[in-house]
């Protein structure tokens, strides 16, 4: 019995088709998975489910009834409920308070709560989830796992029919990871249908009856998983390989090594990088990949003296250095570009000279305090002529530009410490083609120029243009280090997808 | 292109509120009152000022941060008493006793510091127990009662050269030194880059917990400097001397255009925003308001100051 059928959704955002023409049925009580990359439209398909977000065009039939004005409101009273990447759950309120907290919506604010009845009811809606949860404990002290589990329990209060989780498992262990698909298996078998997202293909195949793949927004096919390897899926996922290169040879010049890194462990919240080593030379770009959870960012950000190391080495020039702080990074003659911009690489209310001095003020400064404003003022006209930053005039705010030229303004601001080593995050997300492009072009630029350079991307073709050799991660830990010839975008996402055997190397 | 960068400059700068706002006060204060306009008066106020000022002065530079500093008013009070001590029991030189006092006030200014940076309390908090400590100390130091009457050397700073008070000149280094560090210097561009957007500021490799560290020694430097200031003036240490003048210098930079965001504004405008707080209790005095309408005035004035610097900044963004 189809429960959910969507024809012909489309959906548009400013400059991006970000949904076109999907159509696709759910059955009742299948698990159905649903893959694609980055920007394929995964979530933005479950967001207009849930009602968060509208759609363009298209209709929704669920149960052979049409849903019109779908909001967030009318999706949980029809049952369509979606649990988060990142869940939404209140730390500082009781397990059980949160599964009931949104019943209370239509009644009145001064009602008493009923904690005895609450508590039981709780209880008995995590029994049928395996319990091992006490309703009275504040859900801060729960782990991520056990959080999902209150979110899915909270669903099920609300009656939900069809439960989207968008990629559940990429902030649990992998004991975690089993119980949730338990879970996931007994929501099946009490006639819940689960819509999931994931990156992750063994899981997928793990989990699921179906598999619906999506490329740049368009539905490329429904399949039975048990009829399918996961190297064809690989191969839909990914489409036709792109074979639009900038032209600049992959042998780099030269053979002397810049900076190693010894068994570096790192942990954040969501993921653990465990005895990570590689060596970067003189003049190269070496791309790090992996998907959201492989732990790029923590290795970036520990590099760079923000995140704390757990253990390991790192040797600049053959010589064991100590990089506790971002202070000590930018003494030894690296810099930064930060993967959130806005939050981390500008200073939006100052203008574009005081930002891209910022962190070179002392080699421009008399005595080591007053600041040189004619040098400051010749620094800044340099680079934004260099790297052709388009504003009005040098005092502009740097919030006041286009999320291109920030990061401009960013990488100028690097470049003006004159540094050995360059580390950039996510160098081109959210910004424009054309300053896509040109961005790419310095990097390479730079590179020829003798600057080593670290491109932390998820962009497979960003890496796939710039990067000499390819190091690709999964869950926190080296799946190999592919040297140009040997990256494809299978190998690279194979990889990145934790099916090591399927990659060709 | 100049012209326009010139008046986005201007349009930008938050001391165009107070500047209007004290020529306003000035202007009408001189109508209603003949006493107002005359230089005696003028010669009062800018003696008055200058301790709220120079409180002030350093109170801009937390707020700066995005922080706050509530002790400024209790460690004025300490400062006072242990400049009185030291001349008074124990005999010590005038000029060795403020030198002491003055690494008093900043050893009180570092331990806020530390709280904020190393510890991690909040600002807020961390100065709410400085507060309460030094003033403690001032009790403790004074066994409660004012210690009074210094030689004449120390007194000197009090005295007037012409129509001038040595107060004021202190209270113009102090903002001289100040608007200099803010405007030219590294350390200033750091001050306001940290309350401008302190993880960006991190992350480009600059040590931002020394930069918090000196702001909040600045402020215990003013501190105590206006402990000593006072002190002077009045040729008595009195135990509960500056309370509630942690309140006038918050206000003062309010009304000076300083926002509690953090990143905006500058020492001219706090300068003009304690002259506006001054004038205020100037003017009402002189109309022989009762003290305690004085309060309701003043609460009056900065709600409306806020109200409006907080319209300016949305239509400036």
């Amino acid at each position: 019995m189809v429960i959910l059928r969507l024809e012909k959704i489309n959906k548009s955002f400013p400059g991006v088709k970000a949904l076109s023409e999907i159509s696709l049925e759910i059955e009742k009580g299948e698990i159905h998975a649903i893959v694609g990359e980055n920007g394929a439209g995964k979530t933005t398909l479950m967001r207009i489910l849930a009602g968060i977000i509208p759609k363009d065009s298209g209709e929704i039939y669920l149960e052979g009834r049409k849903i019109e004005n779908l909001n967030p409101t009318l999706a949980k009273k029809l049952g369509i409920i979606m649990i988060h990447q990142e869940l939404m759950l209140y730390p500082n309120l009781t397990v059980a308070e949160n599964i009931f907290i949104e019943h209370d919506s239509n009644r009145s604010y001064l009602e008493m709560v009923n904690y005895k009845s609450m508590f039981k009811e709780a209880e008995k809606l995590l029994e049928l989830l395996g319990g091992g949860i006490d309703p009275r404990l504040k859900v801060s002290r729960l782990s991520v796992g056990d959080q999902q589990k209150v979110e899915v329990a909270k669903a099920i209060s609300q009656r939900a029919k069809i439960i989207i989780m968008d990629e559940p498992t990429s902030a649990l262990t992998f004991t975690e990871i089993t119980k949730l698909f338990e879970i996931i298996k007994s929501l099946k078998t009490q006639g819940i249908t689960v819509l999931y997202i994931s990156h992750r293909l063994d899981e997928v195949f793990e989990i699921s009856d179906r598999i619906t793949v999506l490329r740049d927004g368009y539905k490329v096919e429904t399949l039975e998983t048990k009829k399918v390897s996961p190297s064809y899926v690989v191969q839909l996922i990914t489409g036709k390989t792109l074979d639009t290169f900038y032209p600049f040879s992959a042998q780099v010049s030269s053979e002397e090594e810049i900076m190693r890194v010894k068994n570096l462990s790192v942990s954040s919240s969501f993921v653990k990088v465990r005895n990570l080593s590689f060596n970067l030379y003189k003049g190269e770009i070496l791309g790090i990949t992996g998907l959201l959870g492989a732990g790029k960012t923590e290795i970036a950000r520990a590099i760079w003296g923000i995140e704390k190391k757990e253990s390991g080495e790192i040797w600049i020039e053959n010589k064991k250095v100590e990089i506790k702080n971002p202070y000590d990074a930018l003494n030894l003659g690296i810099g930064f570009v930060p993967e959130n911009r806005r939050i981390q690489g500008i200073i939006g209310q100052m203008g574009i000279s005081q930002n891209i001095t910022l962190p070179s003020l002392s080699q421009i400064s008399w005595w080591n305090l007053i600041i040189d404003e004619k040098k400051e003022i010749e620094i800044a006209k340099n680079w934004v002529n260099q790297l052709k930053i388009v504003t009005p005039h040098l005092r502009q705010k740097v919030a006041n530009l286009s999320g291109g030229n920030q990061q401009k303004v960013v990488l100028a601001k690097w470049l003006s410490t004159n540094p050995k080593i360059l580390i950039v995050d996510e160098p081109t997300r959210g910004i424009d083609v054309g300053a896509k492009a040109e961005i790419r072009k310095l990097l390479i630029e730079l590179s020829k120029k003798g600057i080593s350079i670290l491109l932390f991307s998820s962009e497979i073709d960003e890496i796939l243009n710039l990067a000499h050799r390819i190091l690709v991660l999964y869950k926190g830990s080296l799946q190999g280090i592919l040297p140009r010839n040997k990256a494809t975008r299978e190998n690279i996402l194979s990889l990145a997808m934790g099916l090591k055997e399927e990659a060709k190397i | 292109m100049k012209i326009l960068e010139r008046w986005q400059w201007i349009s930008e700068r938050r001391e165009v509120f107070p500047f209007f706002a004290l020529l306003g006060l000035i202007i009408v204060s001189s109508i209603i009152s003949p006493y107002f306009f005359t230089i005696i008066n003028f010669r009062n106020i800018l003696a008055q000022v200058a301790v709220i000022a120079v409180l002030a002065a350093g109170e801009t530079f937390v707020i700066l941060v995005g922080g706050i500093d509530l002790s400024p008013g209790a460690v004025l009070a300490l400062s006072g008493a242990v400049v009185a001590y030291l001349m008074k029991f124990l005999n010590i030189h005038p000029f060795f006793a403020i030198i002491f006092t003055l690494l008093v006030g900043i050893s009180a200014g570092l331990i806020n510091g530390f709280l904020v940076t190393k510890i991690r309390i909040p600002s807020f908090v961390a100065t709410l127990s400085m507060m309460a400590v030094a003033r403690g100390g001032a009790l403790i130091i004074t066994g409660g009662s004012p210690i009074s009457l210094f030689p004449p050397s120390f007194r000197v700073i009090a005295r007037y050269l012409g129509p001038i008070s040595g107060l004021t000149f202190i209270m113009l280094f102090i903002y001289i030194l100040g608007q200099f560090i803010l405007s030219k210097t590294r350390l200033g561009r750091y001050i306001y880059a940290l309350g401008g957007n302190e993880e960006a500021l991190r992350y480009s490799g600059i040590r931002a917990d020394r930069v918090k560290l000196f702001v909040f020694a600045f402020s215990g430097f003013c501190s105590a400097l206006g402990g000593i200031m006072l002190t002077a003036r009045l040729d008595s240490a009195y135990p509960i001397a500056g309370e509630g003048y942690e309140l006038d210098a918050i206000a003062s930079s309010v009304l000076g255009g300083i926002s509690f965001v953090g990143g905006v504004g500058s020492l001219i405008g706090t300068f003009m925003g304690a002259l506006i707080m001054t004038i205020l209790g100037n003017i009402l005095n002189l109309l022989q308001v009762p003290p305690f309408y004085q309060y309701l005035a003043r609460g009056l004035v900065l709600a409306i100051a806020a109200t409006s610097l907080a319209r300016g900044v949305r239509f400036a963004k």
